[in-house]
């Protein structure tokens, strides 16, 4: 049997509004197996937001369980979740965040500053074997400012492997690029995933959706949806079928 | 988090916004600079004060004859005469801790030779005067107790007095000159002795027996002043107190009665010239460190608004694995960073202008190793107190808020 990543059990989250009390998710219940892609589809209000936040460590459930790799998440402090997604977690946002004026090398190093048990010399070479995984190796030096959105998008995943994490979780990470970037994003996620990572992918879009090989969709705080996607479209497939040269 | 980790981290947070590193150190620098220069200036004079004061000889003591109640008239210092030969010869009879006493009196009036003619000071003294002012001849000889007895009219000139009656270089010694009237042989010149402390020309001089000042020119049996030097600058105390003891027996006091004289020792007034200018240090001090608080407070500006401005970086670093005590400590050691360099630039700054003050504008300044070890301190706790409040409102910060933020 293949080993639990996520195991997520009734899991429910409250905000306080002053006297009202909204509820966000309410009542959801999944586990991620290693080696899934899932996809978390829902149009906005939906709690995917929400439920990003938890998966990522930067927030706690109000009631239910999440168990990130054997860890209990609900029961941990500030601090030990600040480890967990140092050491479990590869986080990729929608605006890449990048640190400016910052060179490719040192914003993928970032995340082993905060792990005092690897050396200078580890981190730079593991921060180089991680742009080469995401096929940037002769730009290591470039500033943010001189790469294009695809090529920030993919420092910023080569930023998410470097700790090998367990789960790489990806929020709407091709929604400020065109099409065309967005197939080689994803191409590149497959490739990663193929390779064995666990990927959990939040996005709206519904083609996006198509290259995972599971979705759930989420409504109102629940899911309604929670399907395997037999035949993942390949997204390197994709890049091949179009137009080799695109004028606008 | 390991420190050199934390240290790299500040370092290209600072180094990603030069020019504002630099402007938020320029209050740090100036500071520095301006509590070290303004120290170094007081020092200085201080210490220039003080030098001029030993050069008379640091163990001088001065007698004066003191106020004395005449029929309830309580009459000045000039009115009162009470130093007499008596006192000089008891003293040299008894005392134990001095090594060489003159007496002086001194009288105005104008010095001639041939065309040239200069007012002056006669100083009459005892051969053991150049002594305790420590004050060597340029040339020439100094005149002798045989001198004195025979009341000789030997002088010695200062130089002030040689260039107004000597202006074309012409040998003074074994020259007649006058003192108003009488006619003096001038068998040696002072060495240049400069300003004193008050800025008047102790160059301006002529020395010559007392008792010839004395016996022809003042016909006067007393004294303006005694001169005495003690046996070295620790023994003055006891020196003082020796002096007192015999001056009472020989003016035949009462033990009730107050002294009809004052003793005046040079280290009292090195101690009164010192806190005055102790008290200009401080005041000039004051300003720079006043100075120095504004450049923390600039600091603390900074970090503030960078917290504001790099919130989402602060969020993303969070996001991922920096707990608060990272964040915390990376701005902490920013602004610790910025106002250790700013000090250590404030420091090469202060000693290079209190060098050139001394070069330009020719006033004495003393860079002092405490003033700038205490200005480097200042500045180190300056970062860590205006740092610590706003790397904690970084550390408090919610990780998803601080994403999300714009």
């Amino acid at each position: 049997m293949e080993k639990k990543i996520l195991e997520i059990k009734e899991l429910k989250r409250e905000f306080r509004m002053g006297a009202e009390t909204v509820h966000a998710l309410k009542g959801i219940s999944f586990d991620v197996k290693q080696g899934e892609f899932l996809t978390i589809m829902g149009s906005s209000g939906s709690g995917k937001t929400t439920l990003l936040n938890i998966l990522g460590c930067l927030d706690k459930p109000s009631d239910g369980s999440y168990l990130l790799d054997g860890a209990d998440v609900k029961t941990l402090s500030r601090d030990e979740l600040a480890r967990l997604r140092n050491h479990k977690i590869g986080f990729v946002f929608q605006a890449y965040n990048l640190l400016p004026r910052t060179s490719a090398l040192e914003n993928v190093e970032l995340p082993l500053m905060y792990n005092a048990s690897i050396s200078a010399r580890d981190r730079k070479e593991r921060a180089l074997r991680a742009l080469e995984a995401v096929k940037l190796a002769e730009r290591v030096d470039h500033m943010p400012n001189q790469l294009s959105g695809g090529q920030q998008q993919r420092v910023a995943i080569a930023r998410a492997l470097v700790n090998e994490p367990v789960m790489l979780l990806a929020d709407e990470a091709t929604g400020n690029l065109d099409s065309k970037t967005s197939y080689e994003i994803m191409a590149l996620m497959q490739e990663l995933n193929t390779g064995g990572k666990t990927i959990v992918f939040v996005t709206h879009e519904p083609d996006i959706a198509a290259f995972s090989s599971r979705t759930i969709m989420l409504r109102d705080g629940r899911i309604t949806k929670d399907y395997l996607n037999e035949q993942p479209r390949s997204a390197k497939e994709m890049l091949a079928a179009m137009p080799a040269t695109d004028d606008y | 988090m390991s420190f050199i980790n934390l240290f790299r981290i500040a370092l290209r947070a600072l180094q990603r916004n030069k020019m504002r590193a630099f402007l938020t150190m320029l209050g740090i620098i100036i500071g520095v600079a301006s509590v070290i220069a303004m120290v170094a200036i007081g020092q200085g004079s201080k210490k220039s004060i003080q030098d001029q004061l030993s050069s008379m000889g640091s163990n001088m003591i001065t007698i004066r004859p003191n106020s004395n109640v005449t029929a309830g008239a309580r009459l000045d210092f000039s009115s009162v005469q009470t130093l007499t030969e008596q006192d000089i010869s008891a003293i040299k009879k008894q005392a134990q801790y001095i090594t060489g006493i003159s007496p002086a009196v001194n009288q105005r009036g104008q010095v001639i030779n041939g065309s040239m003619n200069w007012a002056t000071t006669l100083q009459g003294v005892s051969p053991d005067f150049l002594g305790i002012r420590n004050w060597p001849l340029s040339s020439g000889i100094p005149f002798t107790e045989a001198d004195v007895k025979t009341a000789d009219k030997v002088c010695l000139l200062g130089q002030t007095v040689v260039s107004n009656l000597f202006p074309n270089g012409d040998d003074p010694v074994g020259k007649i000159i006058r003192f108003n009237t009488i006619p003096f042989k001038v068998i040696g010149v002072l060495a240049s002795k400069g300003e004193n402390a008050f800025g008047q020309d102790q160059d301006d001089i002529v020395m010559a027996p007392y008792s010839t000042v004395q016996k022809r020119i003042s016909a006067s049996i007393y004294f303006q002043n005694i001169y005495a030097s003690a046996i070295d600058e620790a023994g003055t105390d006891k020196a003082v107190n020796e002096l007192t003891t015999i001056l009472r027996a020989s003016h035949r006091l009462k033990p009730g009665d107050e002294d009809d004289f004052t003793i005046r020792t040079q280290a009292e007034l090195i101690n009164t010239f010192s806190s005055t200018s102790q008290l200009l240090t401080v005041l000039l001090g004051a300003i720079a460190g006043i100075s120095l608080v504004v450049g923390g407070i600039g600091i603390m500006n900074i970090m503030y608004v960078s917290v504001t401005e790099r919130t989402k970086e602060i969020g993303l670093r969070m996001s991922l694995g920096a707990r608060g005590k990272d964040i915390l400590l990376q701005f902490l050691v920013e602004a610790i960073l910025i106002s250790i360099t700013g000090g250590l630039i404030g420091i090469a700054l202060g000693i290079t202008s209190s060098r050139l003050i001394t070069f330009f504008l020719k006033w004495p300044t003393l860079v002092s190793q405490s003033s700038v070890v205490l200005s480097f301190l200042v500045c180190a706790i300056t970062g860590v107190f205006f740092g610590y409040y706003p790397a904690q409102k970084a550390s408090g910060l919610d990780p998803i808020e601080a994403l999300r933020y714009e």
